[in-house]
């Protein structure tokens, strides 16, 4: 399944696509509609008894089938307009439909003998049309009986077991042919006489033989009388009635395929089949419609493998022939949830549901906008499912951050917390290359990345040490429980609590919590000079704040500092530095003096 | 009648008893090997509308309670304890159908629903009326955006024409939307019709916000940073674009080529528009002028993710730190006038709308799903916080003709519709009418129960009824808006349901 777009000389760029139907437009209606009704299906009750479980199955498989046909007339439309690669898809879309009601038929509803032929008879109406529009015209001609298209009308409608409408052209001619009216009254006895299983349970089959068994005779009869000699066309009818095979092969043209022929060879011959015989009429069907001249195509070949109850032949086939895997995975699942897989294991990996469901959903998540979809299918993978998540999110492209945030939420609902940890550290890096080191912070405390809120907290206190100022202060003001992320973080939350306090000339409170962030070493030893520069407008305020005990505390800093610094050149060397140290301790000197003084006298007095 | 009309109409009914077009032989245009049904979907059950009008209806008392002034140094995780307390117990877990949650009456609803559903077996399925009322389209985008046209001012009718905004997808596209044509009103005054197309054009990255500036332009903010003014031209249905503000939000640069940051936020007050994003920047352009009237740089350290007029000169922002903050135009400072918190928790906020009537009622929707609720003359921290959706709420409405009723949506593809008018008894309604009046007369009539519905804190006199609009919806609902009697939605799953009957 791949796509090779590119210059024709030696040097070309291939697109590779995994599944290529998954970027067709007006299929993405199929997709996404589809999805509600897979969840829909995982999420019905599996304690639902029998009947009502089937009842059930069977409504899936018609919202499956009809959310097929919505595309298929939108695909309609837009060939309308444009003819193009639309007409392709609308007969690949149509086979898809044909495949699967006859599933839904066999395996789903299992209809037993009786019912069967008349869900067959159903599907090949639906399927085969081209009579509505030869209908369309006879009807539409002035006098109908004298359309040329006439008679094949009527064989159409026989075919198809359609009696009343077959009776009712017939009726249109007989009254225009009173002469032979008595040979119409017989063939309409006969065709409205004709037994048909019944849905209900009203009679039994060995009823219906018997009835039908009269039923043929009396044609039989009538036909050896040579009651409709005179008219060749009804001749034929009432061989069709008896279930001829030549006469119906004659029909060939109207039939079109050879599952119309097997249809309508069982309505006349077999009308009670059951199920397990259905493959021998099939093979021959087929084989005397062919009659050697063409080969089976895959439609064939998988339709056959239905009638043989080769379900997985019919998934493989499928698998093969189609150009998208949304048929064979969804098909899969119903059948899997209608337990008819069960004993079915691959070689490799889970079982083959799954192994389908993951193909699907995998390129689902290798298109630009449906990835959203993927993530649904993935988490009604049990087995691999998770892997195949985890391994297909951290490759979605986080173009902003509302995408990001909802991949986030995914990943979160599942926790998947390598994920998380990797979408939030994408955007804070990209946050931080942006400069912007609030939404960085924010990304990286929603991650619970300590070391990355460290570096984002040097950055800010860098940045202050640049400018004397603190920038994102509505962040740092409200940091809350998240400053306990780490320990720089807490400093820089702190650091700036004490900016604040003294701003507001809480002097006291400031000198505490500036000397607490020293001992209690939240704040790194590179920035300790900077707070200790700080304490000097607290050292020279004209009321003494820092008590002798905590003057104490700050010489000690200062020494620490100066003391265990092992690069001594550094201070010497720096003409600022020396100074600043010696502005301290004097300082620091000073308060101790007056703070001596003042305790003395306020305990003295 | 063609086999391609007919589907049409079961599909969008949702699920009508169906229509057996049985034997008729409907003609077909197709070509013939492409079979058509001839009883389409007779057999076959719509899907779409009818799953989503599926409703189930819950009511609780809201017990919403002033959270408790908490300081700042509370130990990491005590914050889901406080959200889930503040709000009403059990409130409105629609989601879940919790046999509490529920109301008797309610609970009766579902079940009947159930029936419904279950017991149709082959043959479509005995919808409930609700189905009715809701179309549904699927449109092959994602659906970030949308919003109806405003009505004029004379107008009598419901709206019609809304459009639309895509995101993440390699082509995104604004559309103008027909909801239904009056003209296929049924018998009991349905509308079958789906929307449909009227025109639409490509658009540069996603579609972040939109809004109408008045019945012609709409104003839409792209992921790229740019802010463009698209034109419609009812006469001949086409859109062009009318102006453009390249890169009105950007990160570093605005002149390379790249470094766009997306716009998040777009309101406009004609002639006036305020653009918010990820950069924490605000632009304030006018309509008519080039170049933007004022800008605010690094308005907020974190992303900015919706803005709103509180009044003419005034705006609301919320930002992904949990704070709403007022901005005050006049003023040349570059600092909010006020900042509102949720205490602590840093919940980012993701929408916010004002009540129309009453300006100091304002509600957000956060991360967590908690719809609060502000009073800006006082406090710094929400009136109420209300335990809402299990993940983001995209989107906040107020009605804005009857302000009563609330419409929340989130990403666990839910759109909640919160009506606290069931607690006046006879209050008449003015929907109908479809028009301004309304606007006008809720002064005067639904004043005192409006305070008393939003702000009350009060559990025992407050009754507020939540309904859930879409049960069973797995992706994210992105956008809604009411207008009238009509609520339009869009969702990830690439689909645009429009109810006209909002308060049948």
């Amino acid at each position: 399944m791949t796509t090779g777009d590119g210059a024709p000389s030696s040097s070309r760029v291939f697109v590779v696509r995994r599944d290529q139907d998954i970027y067709i437009h007006t299929l993405r209606k199929l997709f996404n509609e589809s999805h509600g009704i897979f969840m829909g299906l995982q999420r019905s009750e599996e304690e639902l008894a029998g009947k009502s479980r089937k009842a059930q199955l069977v409504q899936v498989s018609k919202n499956y089938r009809s959310v097929i046909r919505a595309c298929m007339e939108d695909m309609h439309q837009a060939a309308a307009l444009k003819l193009g690669p639309a007409f392709l898809q609308v007969s690949i879309l149509s086979a898809m439909e044909l495949i699967w009601n006859l599933c839904e038929i066999l395996f789903v509803e299992a209809a037993t003998a009786g019912p069967l032929l008349l869900r067959l008879l159903d599907w090949v109406r639906l399927h085969v049309c081209d009579v509505d529009s030869m209908v369309r015209q006879v009807l539409s001609s002035e006098s109908p009986s004298k359309h040329k298209l006439f008679w094949n009308v009527v064989d159409v409608f026989v075919l198809q077991g359609r009696m009343d409408e077959a009776r009712h052209l017939l009726s249109k001619e007989a009254s225009a042919n009173p002469a032979s009216m008595n040979m119409y009254k017989i063939l309409d006895d006969l065709m409205k006489k004709m037994p048909v299983p019944s849905l209900g349970n009203t009679q039994t089959l060995t009823e219906l033989e018997l009835k039908w068994q009269h039923w043929h005779e009396e044609c039989q009869r009538y036909l050896q009388d040579g009651t409709f000699a005179s008219n060749p066309h009804m001749e034929s009818i009432c061989k069709i009635l008896l279930g001829d095979e030549d006469a119906i092969l004659e029909k060939k043209e109207l039939m079109t395929t050879w599952y119309h022929f097997l249809v309508t060879r069982l309505l006349y011959s077999h009308p009670t089949v059951k199920p397990m015989e259905l493959r021998f009429y099939a093979q021959s069907s087929m084989d005397l419609f062919l009659g050697g001249e063409s080969s089976p195509e895959p439609l064939d070949m998988i339709l056959m493998a239905a009638f043989e109850f080769e379900m997985h032949q019919v998934i493989k086939e499928c698998s093969i022939v189609l150009s998208n895997w949304w048929f064979v995975a969804h098909l899969t699942d119903l059948l899997d949830h209608c337990k008819l897989l069960q004993s079915h294991n691959l070689y490799f990996g889970s079982n083959m549901r799954e192994f389908l469901l993951l193909e699907y959903a995998s390129g689902l998540f290798s298109h630009h906008s449906l990835w959203q979809l993927g993530v649904d299918y993935f988490d009604h993978c049990p087995q691999f499912g998770r892997v195949y998540l985890e391994l297909h999110i951290e490759r979605v492209p986080l173009s902003t951050e509302q995408k990001a945030l909802k991949v986030l939420r995914i990943c979160e609902q599942r926790q998947m917390h390598e994920q998380v940890r990797s979408i939030c550290k994408i955007m804070a890096m990209k946050a931080l290359r942006n400069n912007r080191l609030g939404s960085a912070l924010s990304w990286s405390i929603r991650a619970k990345d300590a070391a990355f809120a460290t570096l984002i907290s040097d950055r800010f206190l860098k940045d202050y040490c640049e400018k004397g100022c603190f920038s994102d202060l509505d962040l740092i003001d409200n940091l809350g429980p998240s400053m306990l992320l780490s320990d720089r973080l807490t400093f820089l939350g702190k650091y700036r609590e004490f900016h604040r306090l003294y701003g507001e000339k809480r002097f006291a409170e400031a000198a505490r919590l500036l000397l607490t962030l020293m001992t209690a070493h939240i704040a790194p030893c590179s920035f300790w000079m900077t707070l200790l520069t700080d304490a000097l407008p607290l050292l020279e305020q004209k009321e003494v704040i820092f008590s002798a005990e905590q003057t104490y505390e700050l010489m000690r800093c200062l020494e620490d500092l100066t003391a265990g610094n092992p690069d001594k050149q550094k201070f010497q060397d720096d003409d600022v530095e020396t100074t600043k140290v010696e502005m301290l301790r004097l300082a620091l000197a000073r308060n101790l003096a007056r703070v001596i003084v003042k305790e003395g006298t306020v305990e003295g007095s | 009648m063609s086999c391609k009309g007919d589907t049409r109409t079961q599909r969008s009914r949702g699920g009508g008893p169906a229509e057996q077009t049985g034997n008729t032989a409907a003609p077909s245009r197709l070509p013939l090997f492409l079979p058509l049904p001839t009883r389409p979907a007779t057999d076959a059950e719509p899907i779409g509308a009818g799953a989503a009008a599926r409703r189930s209806q819950a009511e609780h008392s809201a017990a919403p309670a002033r959270p408790g002034n908490r300081g700042q140094q509370a130990p990491p995780g005590s914050y889901k304890r406080r959200g889930r307390l503040s709000a009403a117990p059990g409130p409105a877990r629609t989601r879940s159908r919790r046999a509490p949650g529920l109301s008797l009456r309610a609970r009766r609803r579902a079940a009947a629903n159930q029936r419904a559903r279950r017991g149709a077996g082959g043959s479509g399925r005995g919808a409930g009326a609700a189905m009715e009322d809701v179309s549904a389209k699927f449109v092959s985008q994602k659906i970030s955006r949308t919003r109806w046209r405003p009505l004029p001012a004379a107008a009598l009718q419901p709206p019609d024409v809304f459009a639309t905004g895509s995101w993440d997808n390699e082509d995104n596209r604004i559309s103008i939307w027909s909801a239904g044509d009056l003209g296929n009103a049924g018998l009991n005054g349905e509308y079958h019709g789906e929307p449909h197309l009227l025109c639409d054009i490509q658009h540069n990255g996603d579609v972040m916000d939109m809004q109408f500036l008045d019945q012609e332009r709409i104003v839409v903010a792209s992921s790229t940073g740019t802010v463009t003014i698209f034109r419609h031209h009812q006469n001949n249905q086409t859109l062009s674009a009318d102006h453009r503000w390249a890169k009105a939000h950007y990160h570093v640069d605005q002149d390379t080529s790249c470094g766009g940051a997306a716009c998040t936020g777009v309101v406009c007050n004609n002639p006036e528009i305020v653009t918010v994003g990820e950069d924490g920047r605000i632009n304030l352009f006018r309509a008519d002028q080039k170049d933007a009237v004022r800008t605010i740089d690094n308005a907020d350290s974190s992303t900015l993710h919706a803005v709103t007029f509180l009044r003419t000169t005034e705006i609301l922002t919320v930002n992904s730190i949990g704070q709403l903050k007022i901005w005050d135009l006049r003023q040349q400072r570059n600092e909010p006038s006020q900042i509102f918190s949720l205490a602590g928790d840093r919940v980012p906020l993701h929408c916010v709308d004002r009540h129309p009537n009453q300006q100091h009622i304002v509600a957000t929707g956060g991360q967590d799903g908690m719809l609060s609720i502000w009073d800006i003359r006082q406090g710094t921290m929400p009136v109420s916080l209300l335990n809402a959706h299990e993940a983001e709420m995209w989107e906040v409405h107020f009605h804005p003709s009857d302000p009563d009723h609330l419409f929340t949506c989130s990403e666990d593809g839910s759109l909640w519709h919160w009506d606290t008018s069931t607690n006046v008894s006879e209050k008449p309604s003015f929907l109908h009418q479809g028009g301004r009046s309304t606007a006008y007369l809720s002064h005067s009539t639904m004043n005192q129960s409006v305070v008393s519905a939003w702000l009350s804190n009060d559990p025992t006199k407050d009754r507020m009824e939540i309904t859930n609009l879409i049960p069973n919806q797995t992706l994210s609902v992105n956008s809604l808006d009411v207008l009238g009697p009509c609520l339009v939605y869009g969702t990830d799953a690439e689909a645009i349901y429009v109810n006209r009957q909002l308060f049948a």
